[in-house]
Order: C-alpha cells, then sequence, then structure tokens
C-alpha cells in the first residue's frame, strides 16, 4: 500500500478542516481528489508531506508511518510538484531538477555527476531532455510542469503528489502534462493529484477521491463515483454525465446551458 | 546519444562559469597590487614586492623607513581590510537574498547595521579607544539579530516575513537609539565621531583591526562557502525545499548566523558601508547566473574587487579623502536604478 490514511482529523484553529478521513492508495494508482476550492484538499495533502504535523490520526506512506521520518527520510518516500509558479531567481532547467538532490545527503552535500546524470535522466524520460540548459522562466508553463515532473522523478521517491498541477495550463499543455503522469503511473509509480476538471478524471485517473466539507464523500473508480447526484451536491451544478466510445470516457456537461440551446 | 550532448552542454557551461571565476580573481589580484602602489604617497612597485619578500627572505632595505611604515602600517592592512569587506558584504548580501527569497534584500536587513552603530556611538558616549568601539559595534550587531531571529520565532506565520519585518522594527529601534545617542553627545567631538563613524571608512584600519576581524569573517565566508547550494533549493519556498528533503529552518538559521557574523565584523571595523551588499549580488547573478554555486563565489571575488576600486578612487579623488560609505552609495545608487529600468525596458 503506498498512502494509507487512518482517521485523519486537522484543524486550524478553531476551523476543523479534514474529519475523520480513510484512504487507501495502492502502489502505482493514480488518484485524482475532487472537490470545491476550500474543502480540504491542499491541507490533505500537507499532512501526507508532512507540512501539517498537529493532525490526529496515521498516515502511512509505503508502509512507513510519516510522523516517525525525518524530513529528509520523508523526500525518499515522496515528492512533491507544485502549481507552477515563477521562482524569484533564474536557474538553468537543470539545475532546477539537480535540487532534487537536497534528500541524498546531508547540510554539507552538494550535487555529483552521479546527481547531474540522473537529472537528465529524470529530463529525458518526460521528453524534455533537449532544455536542459535553458533558463526555466523562458520555457513555457507546461514544460516548466514537466521539469517540476522531471525534478520529482529525478528524487527517486515512488509517491508523487501533485497540487493541482494544471490549473495554469492551456488545454495542449494540460493534456501532454497528464498523459505523461498517466504513463509514469502505468510505469509503477503512484500519483495523487487534485483537480477541478471531473473530466480529467474519467480520462486519466484510476481512482477519485471526492472531498466535501472535509470529509470524504466517494472513493472508487471515476465511473462509481462522478454521477450527476455528487456534482449536483458539491458543486451546485446540475450535470448529465454522458458516454462516448462504447463508455470508454465519460463527459459531464451543464444541463442548464443545454436548456438554453 | 542525446544523453551525451547534453552533459557536454552542461559542461561547457561550467568551463564558462569557471573561466568567468578565474577572471574575477584576475582582476581581484590586479586591483590589489595597484591598490598597494597608488595613495598621496606613491610607492614604486620595486619596493612593494622587495618589502613583501623581506618578510620572509633577507632582503637589503632599498626603501625609507617612512615607506616601510606606510606600507605595511597604513596600506597593508587597508587593502586587505577593503577586500576582506567587500568579499565579506557581498556574500552576505547573497546568502540574504537568497535565504529571504528577494533580490532587494541587503546584509543589514536584520538590523546588524543598526545595531552596531548604536553599539559603537554607545561606545563613543562612553569615551571608548577605537578598539572598543569596534567590539561594542560588533557585539551589538550579533546581539541585535539575535534579537530579530529570537522574535521571528515567537511570531506566527510565514517565517521569510516574519523575519524581515522583525529586522525591519527592530533596526528602526537602534536608528533612533543612534539619533538619541547624537543628541547627548558633545558636540565638540563626540558628535564628530559619531558622524564619521556612520560614514564608513577604511581609512583608520590598522594591523590590529585586520587580526580582530579576521577570525569570525573566516568562520562566516566558509560556512556561506560550504552551504551556496542549498541556498538554491531555500529560494524555491520552504514548502517545496521541505518536500526535496531540506530541513529549512536549520538551514535558514545557519546562513543567518554566518552572513551576520561577517556582516558584523565588517561594519565593526569599518563602519556602514552600504550599497556592496545590495549591488554585487545582482551585478555576479548577470554575470554568472543565480545558481549559487557559482554566485557564491563570485559575489565573494567581486565584492573584493569592488570595495578596492572604489578605496582607491577615494585615496586618489580628493586630499581630504571621501569617506567609502559616501562613495560606494554614490556609485552603487545611480548603478542599481540603471539597471532596474534596463530590465524595465527589455520587458517592453
Amino acid at each position: 500500500m503506498s498512502v494509507s490514511i487512518h482517521d485523519l482529523d486537522f484543524s486550524y484553529g478553531s476551523h476543523h478542516v479534514l474529519k475523520g478521513i480513510n484512504v487507501d492508495v495502492a502502489d502505482g494508482t493514480l488518484v485524482n481528489v475532487l472537490g470545491p476550492n476550500g474543502t480540504g484538499k491542499s491541507t490533505l495533502f500537507r499532512c501526507i508531506l508532512g507540512l501539517n504535523k498537529n493532525y490526529r490520526g496515521t498516515i502511512i506512506v509505503n508502509g512507513k508511518d510519516i510522523r516517525a521520518l525525518s524530513i529528509r527520510e520523508r523526500a525518499k518516500e515522496m515528492a512533491y510538484i507544485p502549481q507552477s509558479h515563477k521562482p524569484v531567481y533564474d536557474y538553468a532547467v537543470l539545475d532546477v531538477v539537480l535540487m532534487s538532490a537536497g534528500a541524498s545527503a546531508g547540510m554539507l552535500f552538494s550535487p555529483k555527476q552521479v546527481h547531474v546524470d540522473r537529472a537528465y535522466g529524470a529530463l529525458e524520460r518526460v521528453g524534455i531532455g533537449h532544455l536542459a540548459d535553458r533558463p526555466y522562466t523562458q520555457i513555457s508553463g507546461g514544460e516548466q510542469q514537466l521539469v517540476l515532473i522531471a525534478r520529482a522523478l529525478a528524487q527517486n521517491a515512488s509517491t508523487i503528489i501533485m497540487d493541482e498541477p494544471t490549473s495554469a495550463l492551456d488545454y495542449g499543455n494540460t493534456v501532454r502534462v497528464l498523459s505523461r503522469v498517466r504513463q509514469l503511473a502505468e510505469e509503477g509509480l503512484t500519483v495523487i493529484q487534485s483537480t477541478h476538471q471531473p473530466d480529467q478524471a474519467f480520462l486519466y485517473a484510476d481512482k477519485t477521491l471526492v472531498l466535501h466539507e472535509g470529509e470524504v464523500l466517494a472513493y472508487g473508480t471515476p465511473k462509481e463515483t462522478i454521477t450527476a447526484g455528487l456534482i449536483s451536491k458539491i458543486y451546485g451544478v446540475d450535470v448529465e454525465v454522458n458516454s462516448l466510445y462504447d463508455d470508454k470516457v465519460r463527459v459531464c456537461v451543464p444541463t442548464n446551458e443545454i436548456e438554453h440551446k | 546519444m542525446t544523453t551525451g550532448q547534453n552533459t557536454n552542454s552542461h559542461a561547457r557551461r561550467k568551463r564558462v562559469a569557471n573561466l568567468i571565476l578565474v577572471g574575477l580573481a584576475i582582476v581581484l589580484v590586479a586591483l590589489a597590487v595597484l591598490s598597494f602602489l597608488v595613495g598621496r604617497y606613491p610607492i614604486s612597485p620595486d619596493k612593494v614586492v622587495a618589502m613583501l619578500a623581506g618578510q620572509v627572505f633577507p632582503v637589503d632595505p632599498f626603501w625609507t623607513d617612512q615607506e616601510a611604515t606606510i606600507f605595511f602600517n597604513v596600506r597593508l592592512p587597508r587593502v586587505v581590510m577593503a577586500a576582506l569587506v567587500g568579499c565579506c558584504l557581498a556574500s552576505a548580501g547573497a546568502a540574504y537574498q537568497g535565504t529571504f527569497q528577494n533580490p532587494l534584500v541587503s546584509p543589514d536587513i536584520l538590523g546588524a547595521s543598526q545595531g552596531a552603530a548604536f553599539g559603537a556611538a554607545v561606545a563613543i558616549l562612553l569615551g571608548f579607544a577605537s578598539f572598543g568601539v569596534s567590539a561594542m559595534a560588533f557585539v551589538f550587531a550579533i546581539v541585535t539579530v539575535l534579537i530579530v531571529i529570537a522574535v521571528a520565532q515567537a511570531a506566527r506565520g510565514n517565517q521569510v516575513l516574519t523575519v524581515v519585518l522583525a529586522g525591519v522594527m527592530v533596526s528602526s529601534l537602534f536608528s533612533a537609539g543612534v539619533s538619541f545617542t547624537k543628541l547627548i553627545a558633545d558636540p565638540a567631538d563626540q558628535l564628530p565621531a559619531i558622524t564619521y563613524w556612520l560614514m564608513g571608512s577604511l581609512t583608520s584600519a590598522k594591523p590590529a583591526d585586520v587580526t580582530m576581524a579576521f577570525p569570525p569573517m573566516l568562520a562566516g565566508l566558509v560556512v556561506l562557502f560550504v552551504l551556496r547550494w542549498k541556498i538554491n533549493i531555500l529560494t524555491m519556498g520552504d514548502d517545496e525545499a521541505s518536500t526535496m528533503g531540506v530541513n529549512t529552518k536549520a538551514l535558514r538559521v545557519a546562513i543567518i548566523l554566518a552572513a551576520t557574523l561577517v556582516t558584523a565584523a565588517s561594519v565593526a571595523v569599518t563602519g556602514m558601508i552600504g550599497w556592496v551588499g545590495l549591488v554585487i549580488p545582482h551585478l555576479s547573478r548577470m554575470l554568472i547566473g543565480s545558481d549559487y554555486r557559482k554566485l557564491m563565489p563570485a559575489s565573494m571575488l567581486m565584492g573584493a574587487a569592488f570595495l578596492l576600486l572604489v578605496d582607491d578612487v577615494s585615496r586618489l579623488a580628493t586630499t581630504a579623502e571621501i569617506p567609502i560609505g559616501i562613495l560606494t552609495a554614490f556609485i552603487g545608487a545611480p548603478f542599481f536604478l540603471y539597471l532596474i529600468t534596463r530590465e524595465g525596458r527589455k520587458r517592453k
């Protein structure tokens, strides 16, 4: 089991954000976390990553209770891919990927040739080896996201947590990034990512975790979980869930818009 | 196949950076040599070489005693001090700009300069000799930053923001303290002494100052140099850095302490020399890129060279020497303004 969460409770002061979360994520699974803004997706991720420490319950990653792990040990189990952001200083793409070596050794460490090779390998794996010496701020948003994915790969962790990885990307880059993520999950990595698009879950996810007001509303395959009733309940929008290509994929269409046509 | 090409281009990037560093080192040595020669009493190059060699080998003196005195008691400590202080302020500035993820930060962001100024002003009021003034300045600079860190640790919220805010507040407190000491200082001798100290100067650098300031400077510089790659990770923000295995709190405290040590030692012996710590890291970044593995040594070399140059100018420009703190601001501020307007034009 890659990630096991039992009775997770978390509060910011008096604000009770996560209430009794129980989730098991098997190895090599791509899980989409769906839920409206402010429902606790990021808080859940921060707990799993060890950034929020004062939670109740247990979080086991790759068989280890993360409470018992040091910062470096945690980084060996999990990598984190944030929403794409512009760094304050401009680094070469390779130098950004090299940062993944931070978990490799102690305070006085700096990267060696083996880490450089590993960083190149990771860039090749996501198909952007040719960008290695370009400045990070001068490549497209989709490429930047792929660089962060390469950085997570170079960290050699088997579990990757992604917080809305495509929220700032255009349609083409969204598709390219997500199909790459899909491929990594097929190669055996566990990926947990949050999203705002139910359609993305249908296309790419093995499982969908639906969070609503800090609780798990549903957890299962996208087809089981994402129904018109559920979308209406969590987003307050009436949709019709339609199937395409002999039910290989499904899409959500807001019914209100159809009635106006 | 492509990996081979990539590795080559990475190696080329590395070679170019190393060449730039070697170039900076050559400029630094050349400026140091020049600085030995020029001044109100020029000393010829052969005498400089012979006097230095005479320290190790037996050399028949063909220089006057006066020249030897000027060289060993005035010029040599001054050149060494200028290079050291430039190196320290620039590397501390680069380190702070990284740890606070803010390119507008300078070494006195956490109040080291204002703390030192207050310590020096109090020492002057109490009639301490120059060694006492330096020692008080050093101690107060360190204490000020420790207060800032303690306040920031006690406060809740974003650590970067609270440290900087605490720095600004504690700075203004000590700045008011300096004003108060000026108010009660004897206007005949103490007030001018305080005012001159605040301007920053290398004129009074003595061999004793160098021996006093060197150990803390060296300790801090070594720490900053060794930790420099980790600063790259810190600039991505605490959450990201922490998920990459970096203990951000410990690393930040280590860097702040090291940068404070070199800043305090510099300010204690030379007074307030502004702008070096802000401008030099930016220049270095433009020359060699943002990777701290290259940026830190580049800032160190360039800072040392810059302050030597400015000190030469200050020695040669007028007979009544202009304090170097004023000159660095005169050169640094317009240059900085030029840089940011140039950046603006590039965007358009």
